[in-house]
């Protein structure tokens, strides 16, 4: 059969073979934990004890009820949420005020500011622990007011890295809207915060769903915080998940069906909203 | 511009001017407020700490805590002691850790993502399926490979063993020297989605008619790659290439969740084991000082690479 001529862009066919072979070894490495933590997910716990085996050849689904009477897995799931919610929440409603401020208005400090929060997101995390910790401690003793161990300092440390990110995400989503639309805002009889409130967040939310996402997303995934500044009333999934391995076996089978449960809502958040977030993503980068 | 030469010319007038250069402070001030609470105070006072003595007796009453001048600093890097080599080994671990991180990441993201720059069938769904791992709390995934590294139970050996024959009998991968590849592939695993998003980007800002005017001209995909792409990608890499190097030079996520607590010494990574000397010998002043230190060194290298790549950058668009 004759071939259809080649267009001079088309790639060569070595270019297409190279292609397959690549992305279908990254595919596999990619699949591979993807497999673990489904068909392990679904093994009784004896054949999760014995060596790995590709199909599972008892399928049960007791590891999904298991899960939640083992470890209080419902307990430490509100935490998760609670904790991801509060400090997301306080830090985009924060973030809209800063980033309107930065993106519409020339002020004196405004470089200081930006820079401030562009360099504190790239601190690790270690440099605020033990300061936070000991802070937060030394507060407990004099005031009595506990706030290790408490939902409301694990909020305010998370505010550490989802602040800084939000702040900075949001500036950028903020640039791309047209000035046109504050001006038109302004012709319509709005001062500065009635354009903000009715023109420009509005104009920006999928940005801003997206920045929530996103750092609900690294709250949610966030271990070294909440490994010290939990205690057993206010542990997250992040840490709790440790608990199933009992002193005499480790439930590998609940495991796996816990990992998906947990990961399941922010994976699909995410991709649904990764358009936009690559758009914010390159807007800081490309800049 | 008028009523700048009249500053008394009508009282509300004046009024409404400070108000909106007032203005942008006041949106500012919560963020600057919490900025100050969560970033700048604790830092000031981790500095602070890093010069007393603040051992276990004296954590529920900081400021009895003798003054330390810079034994903090002198007992980190005192290298002939316990504290200090395991420091100067973690350092060196780390280093070699974030630099296969980020060259492998780097590689696999750039390869894929132009690889997939010309569409295909199936394009969009491979590039969403791409990303799952970096959408995966970073706990999870590491759990998971925790999971694959058992010696008896895991994938990695029935794969390397029993399926490949490569071994004769299965190795450990979560203690002693393997634990540092386990390691690295779990990071890598994570971290080489985020770089193929981000060169993915970047790709899509490249105007097309240089690809045609370069194809007319009878260039090949290499000299494509060479000539256009690459150069192209530039300021997107400069930014990529830091944040992956910081992000995973400060990792505590993945080695903490792989191995727990205690890191076997050749996986043992600085945030770990900053960590470790704070919360498991409660000695939080010289934790502290390792913390600056690692601050100091992440300033440096930073200030550096910027420096470097921006000096590049202006004398090849010279």
């Amino acid at each position: 059969m004759p071939r259809p001529p080649r267009s001079p862009l088309a790639p060569p066919v070595s270019f297409v073979w190279t292609r397959r072979i690549a992305l279908s070894a990254l595919g596999i490495f990619t699949f591979l934990p993807l497999w673990v933590m489904v068909s392990g997910s679904l093994k009784p716990l004896r054949d999760v004890q014995a060596a790995w085996s590709w199909i599972p050849t008892n399928l049960t689904l007791r590891p999904y009820v298991d899960i939640w009477s083992t470890v209080p897995l419902g307990h430490y799931f509100v935490n998760s949420l609670v904790v991801s919610s509060c400090s997301t929440a306080i830090s985009v409603v924060i973030a809209i005020l800063a980033a309107y401020a930065v993106s519409r208005h020339r002020f004196p400090g405004r470089q200081l500011f930006s820079v401030t929060v562009l360099s504190t997101q790239m601190f690790p995390g270690i440099l605020f622990l033990l300061p936070l910790f000991l802070i937060y401690v030394n507060i407990g003793t004099a005031t009595g007011v506990q706030l290790d161990g408490s939902w409301l300092g694990l909020i305010v440390t998370y505010l550490t890295f989802t602040l800084p990110f939000s702040i900075w995400m949001l500036v950028g989503y903020f640039d791309s809207i047209p000035r046109e639309l504050d001006e038109a805002a302004k012709v319509d009889g709005n001062g500065p915060i009635g354009a903000l409130v009715r023109v420009i967040v509005p104009a920006a939310l999928p940005g801003i769903v997206t920045v929530a996402v996103y750092s609900f997303m690294t709250a949610w995934g966030e271990v070294l915080f909440a490994s010290v500044m939990t205690d057993d009333s206010t542990r997250t999934l992040a840490v709790g998940l440790r608990n199933y391995a009992s002193e005499n076996d480790v439930y590998w089978n609940q495991i796996m069906a816990a990992s998906l449960v947990v990961s399941i809502p922010v994976v699909v958040a995410f991709l649904l909203l990764q358009r936009y977030l690559v758009a914010g993503l390159t807007a800081g980068s490309v800049k | 511009m008028a009523d700048a030469r009249t500053p008394a010319a009508h009282p509300s007038r004046n009024w409404a001017r400070v108000r909106r250069a007032g203005l942008p402070y006041l949106l500012l001030l919560p963020a600057v407020v919490f900025e100050l609470l969560v970033h700048v105070v604790p830092m000031l006072t981790g500095i602070y700490m890093s010069f007393k003595h603040l051992t276990e007796f004296f954590i529920r009453n900081w400021s009895a805590a003798p003054a330390a001048g810079v034994d903090n600093y002198r007992f980190a890097l005192d290298f002939n002691n316990a504290v200090g080599k395991q420091l100067l080994e973690s350092f060196w671990t780390t280093c070699e850790f974030t630099v296969l991180t980020v060259g492998l990441s780097w590689l696999l993201g750039t390869g894929a993502a132009v690889l997939m720059q010309d569409p295909f069938r199936g394009r969009g769904l491979l590039r969403t399926y791409f990303l799952v791992p970096y959408a995966l709390p970073a706990y999870t995934a590491a759990i998971t490979w925790e999971f694959m590294f058992q010696r008896d139970t895991g994938l990695v050996n029935t794969l390397l063993v029993h399926d490949l024959h490569l071994f004769k009998t299965a190795p450990f991968w979560l203690i002693g020297g393997n634990s540092f590849w386990a390691l690295l592939i779990t990071a890598v695993w994570r971290t080489w989605p985020f770089a193929f998003l981000v060169v993915t980007a970047g790709l899509q800002n490249i105007p097309g008619d240089l690809y045609e005017a370069a194809a007319l001209d009878g260039a090949g995909m290499w000299r494509r790659l060479r000539s256009i792409t690459l150069p192209q990608l530039r300021s997107v890499n400069q930014v990529l290439v830091l944040v992956l190097f910081l992000w995973n030079f400060n990792d505590f996520n993945t080695p903490y969740t792989l191995f727990g607590n205690v890191p076997p010494p050749q996986a043992n990574l600085i945030s770990v084991q900053i960590y470790d000397t704070s919360f498991q010998n409660w000695n939080f002043g010289s934790g502290s000082a390792m913390s600056v230190l690692l601050l100091l060194f992440l300033l440096v290298v930073t200030a550096v690479y910027l420096l470097l790549t921006n000096w590049r950058r202006r004398s090849s668009d010279a």
